[in-house]
Formats: structure tokens, C-alpha cells, sequence
């Protein structure tokens, strides 16, 4: 099954995400440059995992869960999503919370960040988690993803529905699915092509199988069990029919996606 | 046949029924082949074979079996236990560490016992347990916080209860226990934690303990050299499956798990003796009689927790005792059960940690470069699953995981008591490199697991030259133990919820039922008032089939 790359424009859309793009120029024209585009590099995480045993780690401790409602090592937060959000916590603090600011430099808040986002692990990766009322609008518009994904109830079934996607992938996990789809897909999602005995040709993605059965939503978005021994030909394609986003958005554009793929935690 | 046997085999079966319902002696347990009707021991007799005489259901009747009854297990997690049955009555645990007798034909409740374990227990991989062992009126359970306690069968109050190690070590026993004689013999798990492993026996009336021996030797101990420096205080050797007994040359024989840190060998340089061997013990004192290590200096959690499986039959000529084992390390073994000699040794999956096995068993390792895949990967080629054999086919038959490996990461742990102490982990390989993995449990009905990252299947496998005889594919890995009958039937399950009775001969499937959930121990069959029946657990759920009317 290939779905065509189809974006899907809306002026007000656009509008908006122009609106946030220049607001966030000022703050990605800080940004040291990057090793790899969407990535802290080594450098900031080090800075960092330095940083974090000095001041942070009194009250949040060695491995990041000492305060109720927060994991840092786990990407948990009370309320931060993005970098930003993130940045704005450490140096205001929490008052409500007892958490102090902290005066530091830009570059060191983003070692903070780059060590919390790599997992607390000096030879991860951290990838950058941008604005999310951006990212919504990339995902919206120009990524052109909802051609394809379902949030929170709307778009089509094609592929996997995303609504919960941030509390079950890390962020170098999503940014891994936007630059390389096929490499970052679970195999059980794979695209099926069956052929009936009685000639029906049946497309769709895999939720399911068996060794006796196998179960898809078709592109009719119906859900179908099928018994393989009912069927003359079963094909799985090995490529995932998104496209890569690399070429087509920016390092910035790619960590607000991110961003806002990460704040889809499902209906509460 | 001879004449003395053929008057003495009728005899025997009227000396049974006579027994009916007296209680369950020692010899009652080293006879129980020849009381098919029962379940007396968790791998069916001191064999482990898991073959049975009945006959009655066949594969020209196997069409007509029927769900008879069902019992519901209301604690979620994966229901490992072989249930018991005695005389019409059946004992099967859940967890944590409950004991229900029901009734075997109808599946009615007499009574629930409850063991509330410590808070502080610890286990690796679940709250699992895999059934109680039977002596005269009583039964014996192994707990999660390492207690072993004696249950009155008829009453499920309790009798005793004796302390084997201390909890806050993390010391657990999910195996169920194997009564030889007057005495209760079981091992202790927590081969993640650091402990040092031991089997022991208790006194059935009291409790009190008769003999222990350590999987891993102390200072003066033959094989303690084989550690370095203090590394054998916290090496591991866990034993978490229950053993098999033969009563002709008075040994017990325990498969040991992995050493410690799991995955750093690193740490523990030498071979780190008796981690991923088989011991013989003796009954009567737990002396050692002989070892045979499978995986010396193990980087791969290699644990040799398979059911020790003994077949008498003739071996390049002579009659001999041998025992047969499917190891977690890929290869499968024919060792002489009386010295231990290892007689042969050949792949049944695709293995790369070792290039071959020496004249005598000893794996050459290749350790693969950081970062490359290790065949068979973290949960092995095999594992705990109880295998079978049947004497009537000459075959061998277990679950294995094909085209499955893993690759390995070490890191140095220091050890902290009852804290996890594996030293590095694991990832499963995945189509594409550094892909998000799958992982190695099945948590929900949806399967993660494709035939891109391995399958499951049940091979039979002919002991004399080690080659397969045929298999049986699942698309979804499989932890399901094997069933066989005197009438060349093999039961098994698997991850996906289907139960099957194939043709032990040609592993055609004749029947299949779907279940739903997965099967992660293994059939049993027996018989009341003259039926058979095979009672499976998958998911929740135990099972009972018996065959449908004629009429």
C-alpha cells in the first residue's frame, strides 16, 4: 500500500505557524550549532551531566526521580514539554513547588537540558524538543501528516493513530520515525497486500497475526480478520509508506514536531 | 515380553487401583508411570519425560475433544504452574504463592490456601510459581520470599514453615519442589540479585533441613577455583526448575542457572563453576557425584534451567542411562547419566557464540564484537519450557526460538544487597539496525513479536544423531512445555492462545482449540472414573478437555 505525499494547507494554519516562527527565531539564533540537525551534540550533554551532579541533583537526586511527579531521566515532567518550557523552569524555578531559578548561562541551560533529554547518559543521544504550538502547525501544514495520522479523534486510519504517541516513544524515538520511517518501523505496522482465493485483493496495515490468522485495517479503514488459508498470495511491504522529512523541514521545523508529537499523550 | 512381566504387569495395575485413594507413598512417587491416572510429580514422573500411558484419547478420536471445565485464575501475570493430581483431586498453585484443591472431573474449588509473601521478596521476572510437590497427606510449596511451607492436602491449612534465605538478599523460590524418599528437595532463585545459589532438603514432617549444597563452591571446595577473588560470595547459579531423581543409582539431578553479573563475564573471570551446569547430587547427603557445565564464564544469561530429562535406551550399541538436554545455549546434549560424560552435543538453532563443542563438551567461544548480534539471543534457543520424550517414538520433542538474537551490552556493577546485579543488558535485533526493538514478554493479546525478529516452534528431535526429525512453526515465539501420550499424541500451546494435539510421529497438527491466552507451562493428562482427561492453563484460564459423548 503506498499513500501519496499529500500536504494538506490551511491559510489561517499557516498563518499561525509564520506567527511562531518568528517568535522563535530569536531563540534558535542562540543555539550553538549542531552536530547533527535536531541534536545536542556531546559537547552540551557533558557540560550538562557536570551541571546536574552540582546543582541539581541535591533535590532531584543521582538518578532524576526523587521529586514526586517528576523522572527527569525518563522525559517525565510535571508540566514542561518543550526545550523551552524546560529552559524557562530552570532559570524561574517552580516557587509553588519550592524550586528555586538558577542563574546560568544559555549555554549551560542547554547542557542541562541536552543531559536530561539524552537520558542522563553522557554517550546518548538528546535530541531537541522544540515549540509545540509550532510543531502543530507543521503537523497540520506543511509536514503534511495528517493525510495520512489520526490525533485525538480526527484525520484518516491509514496509519498508525498518533493521539498517544508521546507517552509511548522518547523523543529520539520520534525524531528517528520523521527521518527515517522505514528503519524506525515496528514490524508488526507493516503495509499488507492479500489476494483471496476467490480473487478479492485486500490492502491495508497490520495490527495483528498469528500463525493461522492475521488481522489489518484495509484502506476502506475496516477492520478485517483474514485466515491465511483462505488466501492465494499474502505480501508485507518492508518500507513504510511516509515519507522522510529530511530535505523537507528544518532542524528547528523537526525538533517542533517533536515537540508537539510528545504532548500527544492521549485523552484523559 | 518375559513371563514373570507379563504376570507381574497386570499384578502391578491391581496393587494401583487397590491404592486408590491411600496416601501418596515414596515408592507410590517412584512408581507413578505406572499409575497414569495421576499427576504425582511437576514433570509427571522422576523421568521429566511428561509421556503418559493413557490411551485413550488417539489421533482418530482427538477431533472430539471438548472443553469440560474451566477454572479462573483472578491474579494477572503468567500462570507457569503444572497442576498435580491425586486421585480424582487437583492441586495447582497461582500467584502469588496460592494453592487451590478442586475437584479433577468438574473443576469445583475444595479449598484455597494463601500464602501472603514479604513485602521486601524480590523476583526478576514475575511472581511466578510452578507448582507444589505431594507426600503422603501433605503438599510442599516454595514461596517468593524463600519459605518453604507444608500444606495438609485435604484441609490446605498449613503445617510448617521453614525459612531457606534471607528475603532481603532476594532470595525467592518459584520452582516447584520434587520429594525423594522422606525428604522435600528445592533451589533458590535470584540469579539477578547477587545471591550464592543452593539446593537443599527438608524433612517432609518437620522442616528441618537435612543437607545443602551450593551451586557455587566456597574457599576449600573443589571447583572454587574456578573464581577469582571474591566474585563466587555473589556468582549467582540460581536454581528455579525442578530436578529429576533416579532411584537406581540414588541421584538427583538440578540444571543451575546463570552466573553473576549476567552479562559482564568481565567481573568473574574462570568458568564459574557450577553456574549453567547440571549437578548430580545424592538423595540422601546432596554430596556431588558429578557436574557437567553447558557454558563456562556465560556472557549471555545462558541459564541451564532445563528439566533434566533421563531415557534409558541404547546408546551406539550397549543399553545405557542417559539424560537428554535442550540447553538455552542452542545446543542439544546426550550426557551419561551415571559419570556425567558428555557424549554428544549439536546445535538445534543458529548459534555464533560458539564455533563448536569439543571432544568433551566444551564449548569454543566466539564472542561477537560490541554492538553485533549473538545467536541465540538473551532468552535462548530453548528455556525453562518442559520438553518430553516419548519412548514409543525414540523422539525428543521441546519449544524453541528460531532466528532470534540478541546483542549484549556489559557495564560494571557493583554488588548491593538484594539490588539487581546483572552488569549490562540486552536488546533484541531488530530488521533494521537500531530500530525500536520488541520486547521479550507478551503483555497484551496483540502480537509484537513478527517472524522478522524470530519464531517459535516445537522440534522432535531424534537423541541418536541430534538431528530433527520435523517441526512444528508458530509465528509467535512459544513458552509452552510439551505433553506426550502412549498413543503418539503431543500437546503443546504457545504465545498466541491456540492448544494443539499433534501426531508425535510426523508433528502433523490433528486439533488445535483457540484459547486466547498464552501457554507458558505444559500440558498434563490423567484420568477419573475411567475418563482421560489434559488439562492446559492459557492466560488466566485452566482448561480441562476430556472427549465429547459418542452419541
Amino acid at each position: 500500500m503506498r499513500v501519496a505525499f499529500r500536504p494538506v494547507f490551511s491559510f489561517t494554519l499557516l498563518l499561525t505557524a509564520l506567527a511562531l516562527a518568528l517568535h522563535g527565531a530569536a531563540a534558535a539564533a542562540q543555539r550553538p550549532a549542531q552536530d547533527h540537525p535536531g541534536q545536542y551534540s556531546p559537547i552540551d550533554i557533558e557540560t550538562g551531566s557536570r551541571l546536574y551532579a552540582g546543582q541539581c541533583a541535591l533535590c532531584h537526586g543521582a538518578a532524576g526521580d526523587a521529586v514526586a511527579g517528576a523522572d527527569l531521566r525518563r522525559g517525565v515532567f510535571r508540566r514542561s514539554v518543550s526545550d523551552e518550557d524546560l529552559a524557562k523552569v530552570i532559570t524561574m524555578g517552580l516557587p509553588d513547588a519550592g524550586m528555586p531559578g538558577f542563574k546560568l548561562q544559555p549555554s549551560e541551560i542547554d547542557g542541562l537540558i541536552a543531559f536530561i533529554r539524552a537520558g542522563f547518559d553522557v554517550g546518548g543521544t538528546a535530541v531537541r524538543v522544540g515549540h509545540v504550538g509550532r510543531g502543530q502547525a507543521l503537523f497540520e501544514g506543511k509536514g503534511g501528516c495528517t493525510a495520512c495520522h489520526r490525533v485525538n479523534g480526527s484525520g484518516p486510519r491509514v496509519a498508525p493513530d498518533l493521539s498517544d504517541i508521546g507517552a509511548i516513544r522518547t523523543p529520539s524515538a520520534l525524531q528517528r520515525s520523521l527521518v527515517d520511517p522505514t528503519g524506525a518501523m515496528l514490524p508488526i505496522n507493516r503495509p499488507v497486500r492479500a489476494v483471496t482465493k476467490d480473487g478479492k485483493t485486500i490492502r491495508g496495515r497490520r495490527l495483528n497475526e498469528d500463525t493461522f490468522t492475521v488481522q489489518l485495517i484495509d484502506d476502506q479503514e475496516r477492520l478485517v480478520s483474514l485466515v491465511k488459508a483462505d488466501l492465494k498470495e499474502y505480501e508485507l511491504a518492508r518500507t513504510s509508506p511516509m515519507p522522510s522529512v529530511a530535505g523537507k523541514l528544518t532542524a528547528d521545523e523537526q525538533a517542533d514536531l517533536v515537540a508537539y508529537l510528545l504532548s500527544l499523550k492521549g485523552t484523559r | 515380553m518375559t513371563k514373570l512381566t507379563r504376570y507381574m504387569v497386570p499384578l502391578a495395575i491391581v496393587l494401583a487401583s487397590l491404592e486408590l485413594h491411600a496416601q501418596v507413598t515414596a515408592d507410590r512417587i517412584r512408581r507413578s508411570s505406572s499409575e497414569p491416572r495421576n499427576w504425582l510429580t511437576y514433570g509427571g514422573s522422576y523421568t521429566s519425560q511428561r509421556y503418559s500411558l493413557l490411551n485413550q484419547i488417539t489421533p482418530a478420536n482427538v477431533g472430539r475433544l471438548e472443553s469440560k471445565w474451566v477454572l479462573q485464575n483472578q491474579v494477572f501475570g503468567a500462570w507457569q504452574a503444572t497442576p498435580l493430581v491425586v486421585d480424582g483431586v487437583m492441586y495447582v498453585t497461582q500467584r502469588p504463592n496460592d494453592v487451590l484443591a478442586l475437584d479433577a472431573k468438574t473443576g469445583r474449588v475444595f479449598w484455597l490456601y494463601r500464602y501472603t509473601p514479604s513485602p521486601d521478596a524480590r523476583v526478576c521476572c514475575g511472581s511466578n510459581n510452578r507448582g507444589v510437590a505431594i507426600l503422603g497427606d501433605t503438599l510442599f510449596m516454595g514461596t517468593l520470599d524463600a519459605h518453604l511451607v507444608a500444606i495438609d492436602a485435604k484441609t490446605g491449612r498449613q503445617l510448617w514453615n521453614t525459612t531457606l534465605a534471607d528475603v532481603k538478599l532476594a532470595y525467592s523460590v518459584t520452582l516447584a519442589p520434587l520429594v525423594v524418599k522422606d525428604k522435600v528437595i528445592v533451589g533458590v532463585g535470584g540469579g539477578e540479585f547477587g545471591i550464592r545459589g543452593f539446593i537443599a532438603a527438608f524433612d517432609a514432617k518437620t522442616g528441618k533441613e537435612a543437607w545443602r549444597f551450593y551451586t557455587i563452591p566456597g574457599p576449600g571446595e573443589n571447583g572454587h577455583d574456578s573464581w577469582k577473588g571474591e566474585a563466587w560470595k555473589n556468582g549467582g547459579g540460581s536454581v528455579w526448575v525442578t530436578g529429576s531423581f533416579d532411584p537406581d543409582l540414588n541421584l538427583t539431578y538440578w540444571g543451575v542457572g546463570n552466573p553473576g553479573p549476567d552479562w559482564n563475564p568481565d567481573q568473574r573471570p574462570g568458568d564459574n563453576l557450577y553456574t549453567d551446569s547440571v549437578v548430580a547430587l545424592d538423595a540422601d547427603t546432596g554430596a556431588l557425584k558429578w557436574h557437567f557445565q553447558f557454558t563456562p564464564n556465560d556472557a549471555y544469561d545462558y541459564d541451564s534451567v532445563q528439566v533434566p530429562v533421563l531415557v534409558d535406551m541404547n546408546w551406539r550399541g550397549p543399553a545405557a542411562k542417559l539424560m537428554l538436554w535442550a540447553n538455552r545455549n542452542g545446543f542439544f546434549y546426550v550426557l551419561d547419566r551415571v559419570t556425567g560424560r558428555f557424549l554428544s552435543g549439536t546445535p538445534f538453532v543458529k548459534v555464533n557464540w560458539a564455533s563448536h563443542l569439543d571432544e568433551r563438551g566444551r564449548p569454543v567461544q566466539t564472542p561477537q564484537p560490541p554492538g553485533s548480534p549473538t545467536w541465540p539471543g538473551n532468552q535462548g534457543g530453548t528455556n525453562w519450557y518442559p520438553p518430553a520424550y516419548s519412548p514409543r517414538t525414540e523422539l525428543f520433542y521441546f519449544s524453541v526460538w528460531e532466528n532470534y538474537a540478541s546483542i549484549y551490552r556489559k557495564e560494571t556493577v557493583e554488588y548491593q544487597p538484594g539490588r539487581n546485579f546483572s552488569g549490562g543488558g540486552f536488546t533484541v535485533l531488530t530488521p533494521v539496525p537500531g530500530a525500536p526493538g520488541v520486547g521479550i514478554g507478551r503483555r497484551t493479546p496483540i502480537n509484537n513479536w513478527t517472524n522478522e525478529v524470530g519464531s517459535g516452534a516445537v522440534i522432535a528431535v531424534d537423541p541418536r544423531t541430534g538431528e530433527r526429525k520435523w517441526k512444528f512453526d508458530q509465528f509467535d515465539v512459544t513458552d509452552s512445555g510439551l505433553l506426550t501420550t502412549a498413543s503418539d499424541l503431543l500437546f503443546t500451546g504457545g504465545r498466541e492462545g491456540y492448544f494443539y494435539a499433534l501426531d508425535a510421529r510426523s508433528g502433523a497438527m490433528l486439533w488445535k482449540a483457540s484459547l486466547g491466552g498464552q501457554v507458558v507451562a505444559a500440558p498434563i493428562t490423567f484420568e477419573v472414573d475411567g475418563r482421560q482427561y489434559v488439562s492446559v492453563i492459557s492466560g488466566h484460564t485452566l482448561v480441562t478437555f476430556g472427549l465429547r459423548d459418542a452419541s
